[in-house]
């Protein structure tokens, strides 16, 4: 970090690569922690289903219907940070 | 990265496609929208060559179309709405079909790009969607009664309501058709990449060296994502559609009475 200062200040990195790194550290990381959340909602999501459909095998068709509708409704919050991920990318 | 792999292919063609038709007006045609078309044409060429011949037993295209439909009002407009809902069948499968063909060319050969993976056509859907649901329940409830009904949930304490009457109007009017929009563009944004990468790794690991005998696996791998591509292609048309018979059914009733 010191050494990075160190090179901005005597100008052998132009503040634009810093600008364009830090973007992409960032894009990364809200994708990344994006993730977290929707992939424990979808996990309990998928667990629960199976559970139920272990149990009561003839409630299997609803029980489907129903999962399938959650699990897009967790993961579009992911797909909220995939789209703030490109817009990071591709605006800076 | 281009100089790097060397690829004889253009990496920038894979969502930025140039104008075919009529450039330099506002009416432009390129691939994308080209695919929109061909999507729609697909589903009323099915649905006309179906309705021909109207035999008792089905048979052929008319036994896939009765299923499909079969498909929509028993599992999308009897979920969303319950059944008083059947007015909305013909509607919800016109829905269904154009954004299952859009999404599906993303596996066509020649097409391979979903026309969905640009935000120019699920945000169009998204807002006509925002506009039938409000247009329903305005005309079933009332302008003041519809806002109210959406803002003031029943059964809560009083001082809870100065809190959620602002987070319930701003999320039903203003999230739900923002990730509506956002899910199907997301999906097939994200399945469009992951299909032209490891296609990309096909075409460079495709060399006279030794490094071509890792090639079978992303070709394995690219096998196995366009199937579970496809399956994605029919999971998001079967969610968007069912979202939306959810919200105009919810609309329909008072808000928050399900």
């Amino acid at each position: 970090m010191f050494h990075l200062f160190l090179a901005v200040s005597q100008g052998t990195i132009q503040s634009t690569n810093i600008m364009h790194g830090l973007a992409a550290i960032g894009a990364g990381l809200a994708y990344g922690l994006a993730a977290i959340g929707p992939g424990i909602g979808i996990g309990i999501i998928f667990g629960q289903a199976i559970q139920a459909i272990a149990r009561q095998p003839e409630a299997s068709g609803p029980v489907r219907g129903l999962a399938f509708l959650s699990f897009a409704l967790a993961e579009a919050l992911a797909l909220i940070g995939f789209v703030v991920f490109i817009l990071i990318q591709y605006t800076t | 990265m281009t100089e790097m792999l060397s690829l004889s292919i253009p990496v920038t063609n894979v969502l930025n496609w140039p104008n075919v038709l009529f450039q330099g007006t506002p009416f432009a045609i390129n691939k994308v929208a080209i695919i929109s078309m061909i999507a729609s044409a697909a589903a009323i060429v099915l649905f006309v060559s179906a309705s021909k011949k109207k035999n008792l037993v089905p048979t052929g295209v008319q036994n896939l179309v009765e299923a499909s439909i079969e498909f929509v009002s028993e599992n999308i407009v009897r979920e969303g709405m319950g059944s008083d809902g059947a007015a909305w069948i013909p509607g919800l499968t016109a829905l269904f079909f154009f954004i299952f063909f859009s999404n599906l060319s993303e596996v066509i050969p020649f097409l391979q790009m979903p026309a969905t993976a640009r935000m120019s056509t699920p945000l169009p859907l998204a807002i006509g969607v925002w506009i039938v649901f409000n247009i329903v329940g305005i005309k079933s409830h009332g302008f003041v009664n519809y806002f109210k009904s959406i803002a003031i949930p029943p059964d809560v304490p009083f001082a809870l309501k100065f809190l959620l009457g602002p987070l319930e109007l701003i999320s039903t009017e203003l999230v739900r058709p923002f990730a509506l929009a956002v899910r199907l563009f997301g999906n097939m944004l994200a399945g469009h990449l992951l299909l032209t990468v490891f296609t990309v790794f096909c075409e460079v690991l495709f060399v006279k060296s030794f490094i071509i005998l890792l090639l079978p696996l992303p070709f394995i791998l690219l096998v196995g994502i366009s199937g579970f591509e496809i399956f994605i292609a029919g999971l998001q048309a079967f969610i968007f559609t069912v979202l939306t018979a959810m919200y105009i059914g919810e609309a329909k009733r008072s808000a928050h009475q399900l």
